[in-house]
């Protein structure tokens, strides 16, 4: 990240172990003279302690199963922020996310004596923590290949459409006679959301999960392009002058030095393309496949089962997060030459 | 005055190379420029910047260009480099025609030019790596690092260096190639008076060991005539020669001795920057 000497600098300023931290307008947060103890994380100890008290000694007052284990999960989350805030090696991060450790328990005890504890979020539509979990693991086969089948038609949509988007991108910025051809289909059918083609494409494909594929495939695909092509088209001239000298031919020109050069826009056009296909997946699954967590989510709400709808929406949450989070991870690696770069 | 251009540069013709200093002989990299006429487009018209250009470089030598700035060096380099085509006459290398760039020109931009994304060291190896030579010359990327210094900051990005270390980074990827003929645009230009003299002990000392041609674009007289061994002084634009000093003075130089004292003032006259220009 750092060249090693400034690392080694920084390094020697602190004894609290790195990590955590951040740089950036609010100031280095935590790197102070030796050890501060996580105050913040104290806190939430004594949060999720009073919360597992409330949930293991309040009579319930709706019909719910689990709920001493449900007092047992919060005294054990107690236990090891304790655990966690007494070790050096994680200190810097639990200080960091003391507060919202301590805002989640105040948020599990509202939940909690809201629903089960009083019944004043009360069934069908609301459900309590236990009640979730409930509603979960009752059906815990459908929503795992719910889930996977989801993770499979994002994984698949999503590689085709930002690898089709990249090479266009690069042929149109490359060679003129295909940007005369591509440009006008691309601004005239990309904009079009790609839920719009779905009746034809239902009709079109051999089966609906190819046409569902597509249908992520070009909402990936036209973000893609268009900020592939213009990261290219904007790199400067210097940078191939400086290449053709020291004896590169147009493979490398393309590879090593267009495509590094314009990989902050092209990370750009992967996220708007992440976004629309999040949007496109639930529409196909709704829809067309009739699988996944889309068709998931219609189903139960069309016989009202609203605890194992909330459950397919918190593993929806988990999806759509950790795609996010796993191309937010390959970005910080790939710019991390980039100075100010933003991290997730 | 004007290198005249029967005197050819092509490889028969060693005579030109400046002394015999480190008494190796080199026939390769020796430079004519005939006849060269250069315009660029400007706001659509035609913006004439070199101007029926004629010299002979030959190979080993040690030429320093100084001009007025705007006055074309840049433009020069860039049409030895084969970055540009002439709009009329030819460049030729060892007799042949430069036809584009090619890894034995190897060409010091006046901005470093860096790829940010990659580590200092991994720019000094674009150009085996381009050249498919990278496994081979891994070893000559290091010792190229360690010659300008740059050994403890290899692993640093661009944006984590000076604007002098930049520099040196430029040097040494250009120098990894080991040239024929080495093309320098003001390489020293942003370093500190120290540094710069360091640096052009090193430079000279690249040279007496590795005797490749060298053609050094600079503002800087002194640093012209402590180095090359001829002096080439550009009109403004566009460019024609006004004057070809030759610098017989032996190495190491320094500049405040009597004969190189009446060729810097000859030369800064030339340039509208002489005693003349302060009264
Ligand atoms: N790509 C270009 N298009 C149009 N005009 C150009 C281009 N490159 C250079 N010029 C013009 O050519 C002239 C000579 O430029 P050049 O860079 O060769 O000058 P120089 O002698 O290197 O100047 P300096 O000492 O300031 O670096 C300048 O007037 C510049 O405006
Ligand atoms: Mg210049």
């Amino acid at each position: 990240m750092t060249a090693s000497a400034i690392g080694d600098v920084e390094r020697a300023g602190h004894s609290g172990g790195s990590g955590g931290s951040t740089a950036g307008p609010y100031g280095k947060g935590g790197r102070g003279v030796g050890f501060r103890p996580p105050v913040a994380a104290y806190f939430a100890v004594l949060v999720w302690a009073v919360a597992a008290a409330l949930t293991l000694l309040l009579p319930d007052r709706q019909d719910v199963p689990y709920t001493s284990a449900l007092g047992v999960v919060a005294a054990l989350v107690a236990l090891a922020v304790l655990v966690l805030a007494l070790v050096a090696r994680v200190a810097e991060r639990i200080r960091h996310w003391g507060p919202w450790l301590a805002a989640s328990g105040y948020w599990f005890v509202f939940w909690e004596v809201s629903t089960a504890k009083t019944d004043r979020l009360s069934v069908p539509y609301f459900t309590s923590p236990q009640g979730l979990w409930e509603a979960m693991w009752n059906d815990h086969d459908l929503l795992v290949s719910s889930f996977l089948n989801s993770l499979r038609l994002l994984v698949i949509g999503f590689t085709l459409g930002a690898v089709a988007g990249v090479l266009t991108g690069i042929s149109m910025a490359w060679w003129r006679r295909t940007d005369y051809w591509v440009h006008p289909i691309l601004m005239s059918l990309g904009p079009v959301p790609a839920t719009a083609w779905l009746p034809l494409i239902l009709v079109i494909f051999p089966s609906t999960y190819s046409g569902s594929v597509f249908m992520m495939t070009i909402a990936v695909w036209f973000p893609v392009t268009v900020l592939t092509r213009s990261g290219i088209s904007g790199v400067g001239r210097a940078y191939y002058d400086v290449a053709q000298t020291l004896g590169a031919g147009s493979g490398y020109l393309v590879w090593r030095v267009a495509v590094p050069a314009a990989l902050p826009q092209i990370f750009v056009g992967l996220f708007m393309g992440l976004g629309s296909s999040f949007i496109t997946l639930v529409v196909a699954e709704m829809l067309g496949v009739k699988d996944g967590l889309g068709w998931y989510i219609q189903w139960t709400k069309g016989w009202a089962a609203y605890p194992r709808m909330y459950g397919a929406i918190v593993l929806m949450i988990v999806l759509c997060a950790g795609a996010m989070t796993v191309l937010f991870k390959l970005r910080s690696r790939a710019l991390r030459w980039q100075k100010d770069l933003v991290r997730w | 005055m004007v290198g005249n251009s029967v005197n050819g540069a092509g490889g028969t013709n060693g005579s030109t190379a400046g002394g015999e200093v480190a008494g190796r002989t080199v026939t390769v990299g020796g430079v004519r420029v005939a006849g060269v006429t250069h315009e660029y487009a400007l706001h659509g018209r035609p913006l004439p910047v070199l101007d029926d250009l004629t010299l002979t470089i030959g190979s080993g030598e040690f030429t320093a260009v100084v001009g007025p700035s705007g006055s074309g060096k840049s433009t020069l380099l860039r049409l030895l480099a084969g970055l540009e085509t002439p709009t009329r006459g030819r460049l030729f290398v060892d007799g042949r025609p430069i036809q584009g760039p090619h890894p034995s020109r190897a060409l010091v931009f006046q901005d470093p030019t860096l790829f940010p994304w990659r580590t200092v060291r991994r720019n000094v190896e674009v150009g085996p790596q381009a050249r498919g030579k990278l496994g081979e010359q891994r070893d000559r990327v290091g010792e190229t690092l360690e010659l300008v210094g740059l050994s403890a900051f290899a692993d640093a990005y661009p944006s984590q260096l000076s604007g002098g270390m930049a520099q040196r980074a430029a040097l040494a990827r250009a120098l990894v190639n080991e040239p024929e003929l080495l093309l320098l645009d003001e390489p020293l230009g942003r370093l500190d008076a120290l540094t710069r003299l360091a640096m052009q002990r090193e430079l000279l000392n690249l040279w007496l060991a590795r005797r490749f041609t060298a053609i050094l674009v600079t503002h800087d007289v002194d640093e012209a005539l402590r180095l090359a061994d001829r002096v080439i002084v550009l009109s403004d634009r566009p460019a024609r020669v006004l004057a070809d000093v030759p610098v017989t003075a032996p190495r190491p130089r320094l500049t405040d001795e009597a004969e190189l004292r009446v060729q810097r003032r000859h030369i800064l006259d030339l340039l509208g920057a002489g005693a003349d220009a302060w009264t």
